[in-house]
């Protein structure tokens, strides 16, 4: 693996330097907290240890995109066939995130991106995007990623993941999107790649010791569906529940949308946006049934999905990175740690 | 802040074992610091569960729904005049509900105190007017009344307007000059700088709907942006859309609203919502001389006709 030393002198530089080939988003901290954004030619990303409310999935999931449109004009040949919305699909880079977000990414990715279906939207914004992220030495008390098999220097799904050093940052290149990155940068300092990686190491140890938060998911593969779904706890979990989208929005691997269709004149324009289980309209059929009508039905099925389908139909852990972005943000202090450990320990009581 | 929880667990646990209400609606302790999470306590057993601090900037009144049975629910001044509003607007009957009433001391406002530390805030304490917070890096001591929630310097209902029984004694009411120095600063602005400031409040919103949901005034069956036929407004990032859910809710809860603040205490991303609410508060005292909840014998000013109704509008 190769090793990159960063002298951090030369950082804005080298990400400015960048801005020519690759479209950059980032950690900006406002007036209201710290979010990931595009950024501007005149802005740098914010690299000091802010945990940005919403993670990075709008990199390549935005909240609301176009993704067809067509002419309403009869008298334009194509009238009504909708065609895919021309997006700006050059090189991007998002810097300085949380490196469990790459990975949320990854898990985001077998559903977008499989043998059978390909989301073309979804798949050309990830090819086109390096995931550059920032190790977390000081974890806050929400984060409780290592025991959801993550961590604070988790390199699933990144390109190159840059450890702090005070006045350089050490960039370990995972990926040649990576290292066509750090070119694109001239960050060209070879590092030792022995000592690196010792040093790597050391700083992960050191910041998984300082992680206090965990959750208990051993069990949860062994629970059967059935149980669970009618585990005696789902009403008093629901009860302060408000169904805003919150949770939804905020976590990282949460992947739903709808679709809606829009016109201006004789412009037809479909776009989709993020959906989000909480919301009654989520599955509100035609005929005005639904299925998931009750508050309750809801908050159990965005647990049910994170902690125990995708568990069972992917084998690929659960639903979820361990950001604690949930847990902070939620205006009524539903806890999926708390939620967690009860479906972990759930007995049937017979 | 003296919490009163004693006295407010005594009377829970009276009310749950002598079987007059169903439940208790109150205040779980928080897994968090500076969070607590509402409950519906039904046993004896589990009144210990409820809390009371300065943490409680939710409205309880929204917890409160028609059904068979009595319920109870722990009410601040804010909360009572929601119940109020409820009972005027036949969302329940007054005899549905049991109030313990809470004169309250106000409420502190989280993201200001989240700002003043560079790391998470890991402990959250307080004795009387002062909070002690500390984060992994600091440890800071703070004043109550530097950190109260906005709404909560201006209040000036602090003791509960409708109750059954009260869980403290009642409170000295702040006497202000001005109950809306915040709407001035904004009345102040010229055109164009007012809607910039609009404009900024929601360039953040990410569409949750959490001060709508966290809003008791909001219990419309289908809220207006989730009709779909007609469609009233598209459910993108649009600015336009984004905004028009705003200052539309603002509008339905002119004349309604409680200035309790739980929109702002809900919203994720620190938008102060109450800026657009504000405004008609400040016109319903002035033009009708109605603040909204404090009677439950008095209709509210836009659903009511009085001949000397102002109407220097028509020219």
């Amino acid at each position: 693996m190769k090793f990159i030393s960063i002298d951090k002198n030369d950082w804005t530089k080298g990400i400015d330097k960048s801005r020519e080939k690759y479209q950059l988003f980032g950690p900006v901290k406002d007036e209201n907290g710290c979010l990931i954004k595009k950024l501007d030619p005149d802005v740098q990303p914010d690299m000091g240890f802010h945990e940005s409310i919403m993670s990075a999935k709008s990199v390549i999931f935005p909240q609301t995109e176009k993704i067809l449109n067509t002419s309403l004009d009869e008298s334009i040949e194509n009238h009504h066939i909708m065609q895919r919305a021309k997006t700006d699909y050059s090189p991007r880079a998002v810097l300085g995130i949380r490196p469990y977000d790459a990975k949320a990414m990854e898990l985001v990715r077998l559903n977008f991106d499989t043998k059978e279906f390909k989301d073309p939207y979804w798949c050309d914004a990830y090819e086109a995007t390096v995931f550059v992220g920032l190790g977390i030495t000081k974890p806050g008390p929400f984060d409780f990623s290592t025991s959801v098999g993550t961590g604070p220097f988790c390199e699933e799904g990144l390109d190159i993941l840059l450890a702090d050093l005070d006045d350089t940052y050490l960039a370990k290149i995972l990926s040649p999107k990576g290292e066509a990155y750090a070119a694109a940068c001239g960050f060209d300092v070879m590092a030792d790649e022995k000592e690196s990686q010792a040093l790597f190491d050391i700083l992960r140890k050191e910041a998984e010791k300082n992680i206090t938060s965990s959750v208990e998911i051993d069990k949860l593969k062994g629970q059967t569906i059935l149980e669970l779904h009618e585990a005696d706890f789902w009403d008093d979990v629901a009860f302060a529940c408000i169904n805003c989208g919150t949770c939804t929005y905020v976590c990282p691997t949460c992947w739903c949308f709808d679709i809606q269709d829009e016109t201006k004149q004789k412009q037809a324009t479909r776009f989709r946006n993020w959906d989000t289980c909480m919301s009654p309209l989520f599955t509100r059929h035609a005929t005005g049934h639904n299925p998931r009508g009750t508050k309750v039905q809801r908050v159990r099925q965005r647990f049910m999905h994170k902690l125990k389908y995708f568990l069972d139909k992917y084998d690929q852990g659960i639903m979820c990175v361990g950001c604690g972005r949930c847990v902070k943000s939620c205006p009524v202090n539903i806890d999926i740690r708390e939620v967690c450990n009860m479906m972990n320990a759930y007995e049937k009581q017979d | 802040m003296d919490t009163c929880i004693e006295k407010i667990r005594e009377l829970s646990a009276d009310l749950l074992e002598k079987g007059e209400v169903e439940k208790v609606i109150g205040f779980a302790k928080g897994t968090i610091p500076m969070a607590t999470s509402p409950i519906a306590v039904k046993t004896k057993q589990d009144v210990d569960k409820l809390v009371f601090n300065s943490t409680c900037g939710l409205n309880l009144a929204n917890y409160v729904s028609k059904g068979k049975g009595k319920i109870a629910v722990i009410a601040k001044g804010c909360d009572a005049r929601n119940i109020v509003t409820h009972i005027v607007e036949n969302q329940i009957q007054r005899e549905q509900i049991y109030i313990i009433g809470v004169p309250c001391t106000g409420m502190v406002d989280k993201h200001k105190i989240a700002a003043l530390f560079e790391d998470e805030i890991i402990e959250f304490s307080e004795d009387g007017d002062t909070l002690t917070v500390s984060s992994l890096l600091n440890t800071q001591t703070l004043k109550k009344y530097d950190y109260l929630k906005g709404n909560c310097l201006y209040c000036t209902h602090k003791n509960p307007v409708l109750y059954d029984v009260l869980a403290r004694d009642l409170v000295e009411e702040q006497k202000l000059d001005n109950l809306f120095p915040d709407v001035d600063r904004i009345e102040a602005l010229d055109e164009e700088a007012k809607w910039q400031h609009f404009e900024n409040l929601t360039k953040n919103c990410i569409r949750c709907y959490a001060c709508r949901n966290a809003c008791p005034l909001c219990y419309c069956p289908t809220c207006f942006v989730d009709e779909s036929s007609p469609q009233w407004v598209g459910k993108g990032q649009n600015k336009t859309d984004v905004n028009t859910f705003h200052f539309l809710r603002a509008f339905h809860c002119a004349g309604r609203c409680t200035d309790c603040g739980a929109c702002v205490e809900a919203c994720p991303m620190g938008i102060n919502v109450r800026d657009f609410t504000r405004k008609l508060n400040k016109d319903s005292l002035e033009l009708f001389g109605w603040e909204a909840g404090l009677d439950v014998t008095k209709r509210p000013p836009l659903d009511t006709y009085r001949p000397e109704d102002p109407d220097d509008f028509i020219k």
